[in-house]
């Protein structure tokens, strides 16, 4: 038998509407009777919430080398930051500077000299109006719901617009491979904490305010290890520690005339409690 | 035909050497991989499952693994709850590889037969080779 063009199409079009709606009721049963057996993904119920995550650090706490110090090693010995000598190349999450860096702007020549030769304990601000997050094209770095500003290294591209956007120098690029060794042959990683991963080269870390320890319960390991220096809370709950000592004292906050609205507070006077 | 001798001939060779993996590995079929499961973590469960089924397992590894990085990393969602209503923490490091630390005659067994380079272990720190 011979087909005629008009035959063909028809028969052609009957046959594809049945073979996709027969598709469909298959993918419809299909789908049903996985949903019935589905597994699930909830939050660790032991982990802490709030509305948005803050600091306050009170800088008189933190008087020597070596209070900062603790702080820097609590942080950097458990999420397996490298440790760098060149500046270059330098990785780090939580560090000091002078209040010259720290503030640009506000020192001045009669200065409190104690204040001026100061240290400041500086890491993410976890701002919340990051514009680190507005330009990362894979939005590898986002913000949650909580406030805190996450770093998804499966996703970093390592563009590095971040660290460009970024006012205050909280990001480091992996140029060496952190599991990598100096000219001498010491491994970047003193101790690695196998429990966490590391980067690997040509992606951009920086704090992510402990989100691991926060996810099952756990403070911060800086405020943890600073002796009561660093309080760690939610910054929308007025009976929360850290509101009532902003509330208290008085606070000043990294670079505040560019927007981005920082979430850690340096207390820098006041009473214990007003 | 122009030149007929020469074409027949190239394409005689063509085709020898298109041809000649399939020919040259005739009958040297590789022995399927064993991945282990011989850990003393895994010994000593009681009931040997994973978090999901064996054959789940085999054909979604991949799949899964993906979910539960998105999961932890982008919702913070760290608790799975498996088919049958059991709860694992979601971690690759440390729920993952504390049974499977034998990651060279587990993970890399198949991956190696496969030619599939999985880049997980770029950061995520394998565990010391561990079998009993
Ligand atoms: S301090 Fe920098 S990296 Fe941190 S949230 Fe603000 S803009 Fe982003
Ligand atoms: S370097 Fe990574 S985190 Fe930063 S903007 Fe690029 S992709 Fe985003």
């Amino acid at each position: 038998m011979s087909m005629d063009r008009r035959r063909f199409l028809k028969i052609a079009g009957v046959s594809t509407v049945l073979g996709l709606g027969g598709a469909s009721v298959m993918n419809g049963l299909s789908r049903r009777g996985l949903e019935a057996s589905q597994a699930t993904v909830t939050p660790d119920p032991k982990g802490l919430t709030a509305k948005r995550w803050g600091f306050a650090i009170d800088v008189n706490k933190l008087g020597s080398p070596a209070d900062y110090q603790k702080c820097i090693d609590a942080c950097h010995n458990i999420h397996n930051v490298p440790s760098i000598e060149n500046p270059k190349h330098e990785v780090k999450w939580i560090w000091n500077e002078t209040y010259e860096h720290s503030f640009p702007g506000t020192e001045h020549e009669y200065m409190n000299h104690e204040f001026k030769e100061k240290n400041f304990l500086l890491l993410c601000n976890h701002c919340a109006q990051p514009a680190c997050v507005r330009v990362c094209p894979t939005q590898a770095t986002f913000k949650r719901k909580d406030g805190v500003v996450m770093q998804d290294m499966h996703r970093c591209i390592g563009c590095r617009f971040c660290m460009a956007a970024c006012p205050f120098g909280a990001r480091s690029f992996n140029y060496r491979d952190p599991r990598g060794k100096d000219a001498n042959g010491k491994p970047f990683i003193k101790v690695e904490n196998k429990t966490f991963p590391t980067r690997m080269i040509g992606v951009v870390e920086k704090c992510t305010m402990c989100y691991e320890r926060l996810a099952i319960g756990q403070q911060p390991a800086c405020a943890e290890a600073s002796n009561g220096a660093i309080v760690f809370g939610d910054l929308e709950d007025p009976n929360s520690e850290v509101r009532k000592i902003i509330n208290s004292k008085y606070t000043i906050r990294r670079k505040p005339e560019l927007g981005t609205q920082p979430s850690i507070y340096y207390v820098i006077g006041g009473s214990e409690h007003a | 035909m122009y030149n007929g001798g020469k074409i027949i001939a190239g394409m005689l060779v063509f085709l020898a050497f298109f041809t000649f993996p399939f020919y040259y590995n005739l009958g040297k079929a590789n022995a399927r991989p064993e991945p282990k499961l011989n850990t003393p973590v895994i010994q000593q469960l009681a009931e040997k499952k994973c978090v999901e089924s064996r054959d789940f397992m085999r054909a979604e590894h991949m799949q899964l693994l993906n979910d539960w990085r998105d999961s932890v990393v982008r919702d913070n969602n760290r608790i799975y709850k498996n088919r049958e209503g059991k709860e694992f923490s979601i971690s690759l490091q440390n729920t993952c590889m504390n049974c499977h630390s034998n990651k060279k005659e587990f993970c890399d067994k198949c991956h190696n037969y496969m030619a599939v380079k999985p880049y997980c272990f770029s950061c995520h720190i394998e565990p010391k080779e561990n079998k009993s």
